[in-house]
């Protein structure tokens, strides 16, 4: 299981003056689940890339697992990390959904029997198996999103980074899939990083880091960060159903629990109340 | 009365090469300065009976009324495109059509195409940056310059500049921030009081509920709603079928009354008509 640590990041992108990221330091757990939240272009997608190794920091380091993320040690970390996109269909490659999984493993030389195995194994874990001989085109937004992350599972990460990777889902294929990502972390012990604006997926996470203004403006519990509306709308991400209702309520006269309370949370308080 | 805006009647369309039918005889009729809400799985006939509307695409079968223009299997290509002299369409993630070096120029696309005069069309630029809430400086910038929001707005000015009567918009907030996708939804929601009929294709209930004075719901190339979102939302089991969600506040007072809360209105479209109603029902209880 690999943790994270980065330590005092700065990056600069070559044709622009002002850094993206400035003086970055954070630790992610081992099998915990992290979400990066923060307006458009505050740097957080560069952070993601900046971890994977697909760019490399002008000061400070990045250790996954207690290796040194650089030019040298990048086949080692894209063996520990997979990274999902936003958009599915820039990510396939194969004629069919078994083809397009095997692309990664056999980027690896992997044998034939084993890449057989991890193959069919992935596509059982994001429930694809019987789409295994179809064309990726013929698939729902959804279900590429899913064949994407098999072609990741299959190489078997310890750490996988969703960019935005619900942004274009519908609401009920987003659920499917998160519900899913959470599975794979309790079960297989995956860390997860979510680059994400979307509060349900901010929902699910143990940890929110909120980047503003290329800076580290707070790193702590999901439920702290989902209580600052005030940090959360100056970031563009919105209020949480829980709190806006909440609120509401409040403003009402209402007097509720003095603690955070998610929205299944509010729920059962609000119908215990209604009895 | 309302005047009608679009008409549409027994509509028929295949894709080539396709067998299945991708709509199966839909006939509907949209009012002008209706707010008119498309919901449904991907693949239901969403986006081709918009594009039917938007003549796009030719009707295998049935007819359109838009603008005093008639579209079936037999219109020639040249009338099939006055459509564009009336109809916008803003496609989902507009932003990746962007083209010009300057923002100006890219907006000016469409109404070059309509053969305009270049000091209309000069106007109309201005009026649509205005229109979106972009300031006029960035006409000369790089569209590609812009953050994502603002890059969506440049495309939806360059379909506002052609002062479209009837306006379709795919998801048009898909991949927007909350603070951008409600300030578009603003726009959206200002174009539509100022006359404007919208046609928008949604998966966000929370959308339809607190924009749309009407929402068709399609499945398998077919209409299987055509009402009101309150009257949508009470059907929730049918909702599901349809692989849709409830919005938000819809999904709660449901939820509190199915364990034993007596709310009166189980469709409340806005969080805020949902907390008036859990305080009526309080107040009852402590009576």
């Amino acid at each position: 299981m690999a943790g994270i640590k980065v330590r005092n990041i700065t990056f600069k992108y070559p044709d622009s003056e002002a850094p993206v990221l400035k003086n970055i330091s954070f630790d992610i757990r081992p099998a915990s689940w992290t979400a990066i939240i923060g307006h458009n272009g505050s740097g957080k997608s560069t952070l993601a890339r900046l971890i994977d190794g697909l760019l490399i920091p002008t000061t400070g380091s990045i250790e996954i697992d207690g290796v040194r993320v650089d030019e040298t040690t990048l086949g080692i970390i894209h063996q520990q990390i997979g990274f999902v996109f936003q958009n599915p269909e820039n990510q396939f490659v194969g004629a069919t959904v078994a083809d397009d999984v095997a692309f990664g493993l056999e980027n690896r030389q992997i044998a034939p029997k084993e890449m057989e195995k991890r193959i069919d194994s992935a596509l059982e874990m994001v429930g694809m198996t019987k789409y295994k001989d179809v064309e990726p085109i013929n698939l729902s937004g959804g279900q590429k999103q899913r064949v994407a992350l098999a072609g990741i599972l299959a190489l078997m990460p310890e750490v996988i980074i969703l960019d935005e990777a619900t942004s274009m889902l519908d609401p009920l294929a987003r659920k499917e899939i998160l519900t899913l990502l959470k599975k794979l972390k309790d079960e297989q012990n995956i860390s997860i990083i979510s680059i994400t604006h979307d509060l349900n997926e901010i929902e699910l996470a143990d940890n929110t880091i909120v980047i503003n203004n290329a800076q580290i403006v707070k790193d702590g519990p999901t439920a702290d960060v989902l209580k600052n509306k005030k940090l959360l709308t100056e970031i563009g991400v919105g209020i949480p159903v829980s709190q806006q209702l909440q609120s509401l309520l409040a403003a009402r006269g209402i007097n509720l629990p003095n603690k955070y309370l998610n929205l299944e949370e509010l729920k059962y308080w609000l119908s215990q109340q209604l009895q | 009365m309302a005047k009608s805006a679009v008409t549409v009647t027994n509509l028929h369309y295949t894709y080539p090469n396709t067998t299945k039918e991708a709509l199966a005889g839909v006939s509907l009729t949209i009012q002008e300065q209706d707010f008119v809400a498309i919901v449904g799985q991907t693949g239901s006939g969403k986006s081709t009976l918009v594009s039917l509307i938007d003549g796009l695409l030719q009707p295998v079968s049935g007819q359109l009324k838009i603008a005093g223009l008639t579209i079936d299997a037999s219109t020639k290509a040249d009338q099939l495109s006055k459509i564009h002299h009336h109809v916008g369409f803003v496609f989902q993630f507009p932003e990746q059509q962007l083209f010009a070096e300057t923002v100006a120029e890219d907006i000016s696309f469409g109404p070059h195409n309509l053969g305009w005069s270049e000091r209309k069309i000069q106007e109309a630029i201005d009026e649509a940056l205005m229109r979106v809430g972009l300031p006029l400086e960035l006409k000369t910038r790089s569209p590609f310059a812009l953050s994502g929001g603002q890059m969506r707005r440049v495309a939806i000015a360059g379909v506002l500049a052609m002062q479209p009567g009837i306006l379709i918009l795919d998801e048009p907030t898909a991949g927007l921030d909350t603070q951008a996708t409600n300030e578009l939804l603003a726009l959206i929601k200002k174009l539509n009081d100022n006359g404007t009929t919208i046609i928008m294709v949604t998966h966000q209930m929370e959308q339809v509920a607190r924009y749309a004075n009407r929402v068709i719901a399609m499945n398998e190339g077919a209409i299987v709603a055509d009402t009101t979102p309150q009257q949508l939302f009470s059907y929730p089991d049918k909702l599901t079928k349809l692989s849709l969600t409830l919005p938000a506040s819809v999904e709660i007072a449901q939820f509190l009354n199915n364990n034993g809360a007596k709310l009166e209105n189980t469709e409340p479209l806005t969080l805020e008509e949902l907390a008036n109603e859990i305080v009526k029902a309080m107040e009852k209880n402590n009576d």
